[in-house]
């Protein structure tokens, strides 16, 4: 287990004050002239070093992608945070925002230092209300103490705008989250051109997640080694783990990356409801990714490498547990029902495709499917997966395919059963 | 996709209020000169909360304000799902998560309890006009479901009656703290923590 001198996130419940001053008093803004002084190479190098992946979904090298920023240009260069956080069971930047908001706002300067941004925008889901006030309120405190905005204490003017949506999942897409931020609706754009080239207003743009942003600091001031040295190769460091559905005490909890996810359920969350035998499945990155076999459950580990290995992914890295109690089928149909809901609209394949897939599970949560509808759904979902503009069209059908992958064998029974009581109907 | 359209009914006419206006003018500022546009999701949601909902003549004086063509803001306005083309409730729009993590902690009860003590359709009103509801989907808050969302807050680790009781005081003026109705600490797990105990005292 990570020990607690390890955790970057000491206030992630709250038990502490969230302002400046208990910010302070936890080591943040420490030496963070120091750090900028060493210049916008060394921190892209550090980063790079330290091994961060990104921990919005993609885990996309965030030194490499900043990397990508140009070095002179004339137009503006801008970091834009996402703090969309919409992805079901997902819910830790939300507890970033409201009970750790410095490391954040310390991480935007050296983000934006190191990619030479003068402006950085959060952009917050509408729904966090609450987290926004207190981001809001610690924006203006490092203001007010001259730690960011116009000739601050660490020679780096920054301007922060905290923005925020008003309820739909895309936005957290980032070219979505961009046209939104220009004051448009959320539909993704295609790329290229990537943000690095023409992002906000057509200017050099990196997006990045609230987690990756908020343990840069920490990550510089105790030193890339220190970072690279906790999880595994390739996938190093700490994690906010989400952990919901059927365990006994639900949470949010920062490990070590690389978990055995037995160990993360049973220390933090109290195991699974009924005990470990009573494990169906979990969903261990949020509900874009693929659900694991009860086999493979026994042994995972949480890293992005041991999960894309059993065709799933790390994700937002938020677990959701599902125990034997569970009606699988009626499960997966809400979460296409998600999808459906949340789909932008633009590519035919996506909106069209996976409305669909939400009504074919529908039936099959009530028997009423045929069986060679089983394979024809997964037909669907390759059509649907890699011909639209954006990744929602993956996100939407990954979940689905891991379930047929899985459960065919449910789906079967229950089409049975609804045949035979039809039968034995008929009979009477 | 939701399909969404504005309501048949539409008041007369929207004016922001003088300090309503003065907040949509300085937030407009906070983005490059020429892009005010970036405002719009702030400025319809400030017109929203002084009008309890997303009404047309909110949506015209929104672009006007802005420099943008109606059926700008009138996207924006359908596109997201916060804006609230009907009116709600006086006293509480409940907006209850039934997404995959809250309906395996049991969020189906929830709705039913909307249904049976508010209208059984969502986006209608109670009897008495206090009280409407919706279904919504995930909220960000899946460590504490099942959650109901009313204006600002949050009401997590609800069961039948712990939210029975956030109804009960709603309707009587005196809501319940918000957060979890366990006894918990935000998304903590419940008892003893296990990390961090160093943290606990103040
Ligand atoms: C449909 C969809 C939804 C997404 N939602 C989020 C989100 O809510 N928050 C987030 O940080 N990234 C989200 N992403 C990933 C972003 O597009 C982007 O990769 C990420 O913000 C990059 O940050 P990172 O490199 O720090 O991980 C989403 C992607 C897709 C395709
Ligand atoms: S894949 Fe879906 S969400 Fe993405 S752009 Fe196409 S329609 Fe929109
Ligand atoms: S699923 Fe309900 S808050 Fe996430």
């Amino acid at each position: 287990m990570l020990a607690d001198k390890d955790r970057i996130f000491t206030n992630i419940y709250g038990f502490q004050d969230w302002r400046l001053a208990g910010a302070l008093a936890r080591g943040q803004w420490n030496g963070t002239k120091a750090i900028i002084e060493k210049g916008h190479d060394w921190i892209i190098n550090e980063i790079k070093n330290s091994g961060l992946r990104g921990r919005g979904g993609a885990g996309f090298p965030t030194g490499l992608k900043w990397s990508f920023m140009p070095k002179a240009d004339p137009r503006p260069s801008y970091l834009v945070v996402n703090a969309d956080e919409s992805e079901p069971g997902s819910c830790k930047d939300r507890e970033i925002m409201r009970h750790d908001p410095h490391h954040l706002i310390e991480g935007c300067l050296i983000a934006a230092f190191a990619m030479r941004a003068r402006t950085c925008f959060i952009y917050v889901r509408g729904e966090f209300i609450r987290e926004r006030e207190h981001l809001q309120a610690a924006v203006d405190e490092a203001y007010a103490a001259k730690l960011i905005g116009k000739n601050n204490v660490h020679g780096w003017d920054l301007d922060i705008v905290v923005h925020h949506g008003a309820g739909a999942y895309i936005c957290g897409e980032e070219t979505a989250l961009l046209e939104s931020l220009e004051g448009k609706k959320g539909q993704p754009r295609l790329k290229p051109p990537f943000p690095a080239n023409s992002g906000l207003y057509g200017s050099p743009t990196t997006v990045n997640n609230v987690e990756s942003i908020a343990v840069v600091p920490e990550i510089l001031r105790r030193g890339a080694t220190w970072f690279a040295g906790l999880g595994k190769p390739n996938n190093t460091g700490t994690k906010l783990f989400q952990i919901s559905g059927h365990v006994e005490r639900p949470c949010v909890v920062e490990e070590e990356m690389g978990i055995p996810l037995r160990e993360l359920l049973e220390k933090h969350a109290g195991g699974v409801r009924g005990g470990w035998g009573n494990l169906l499945t979990v969903i261990p990155g949020g509900s874009s990714m693929p659900c694991i076999s009860e086999a493979d459950c026994q042994t995972l580990t949480m890293d992005f490498d041991a999960l894309s290995k059993l065709k799933s992914g790390l994700g937002t890295a938020a677990v959701i547990v599902m125990d034997k109690s569970t009606d699988i089928i009626k499960a997966f149909a809400r979460i296409a029902y998600f999808y459906k809901h949340e789909s932008c609209g633009q590519c035919t394949p996506c909106r069209e495709g996976v409305a669909w897939q939400w009504r074919i599970l529908e039936r099959m949560a009530k028997g009423q499917a045929e069986k060679r509808e089983i394979d024809l759904l997964f037909d669907v979902t390759k059509q649907i997966e890699g011909h639209t503009i954006c990744a929602f069209g993956e996100g939407a059908v990954w979940p689905v395919q891991g379930f047929l992958r899985n459960f065919r064998n449910v789906i079967e029974e229950r089409i049975d059963q609804r045949i035979a009581s039809e039968t034995r109907q008929a009979a009477e | 996709m939701a399909v969404r359209r504005l309501h048949p009914d539409q008041p007369k006419s929207f004016a922001f209020t003088p300090e309503n206006l003065a907040w949509a003018k300085a937030t407009m500022a906070k983005y490059p000169p020429g892009k005010q546009a970036s405002a719009v999701i702030p400025v319809l949601w400030r017109a929203q909360e002084q009008e309890g909902w997303c009404t047309e003549p909110a949506i015209r004086a929104v672009a006007d304000l802005l420099g943008m063509a109606y059926i700008r803001v009138y996207e924006i306005a359908t596109f997201y799902t916060m804006f609230q083309l009907v009116p709600v409730g006086k006293k509480a729009h409940i907006q209850v998560c039934g997404t995959t993590p809250c309906m395996l902690r049991g969020s189906d009860a929830i709705i039913e309890a909307c249904q049976s003590r508010i209208h059984h359709d969502q986006h209608h009103l109670s009897a008495d006009g206090a009280f409407s509801w919706e279904e919504v989907e995930c909220i960000g808050c899946c460590a504490n479901a099942p959650v109901v969302q009313i204006g600002k807050d949050t009401w997590e680790d609800l069961t039948p009656a712990s939210f029975g009781k956030v109804l009960d005081g709603f309707a009587a003026d005196n809501p319940p703290k918000p957060g979890p109705q366990h006894g918990r600490t935000a998304s903590a797990p419940e008892g003893t923590p296990t990390t961090l105990t160093g943290m606990l005292k103040r």
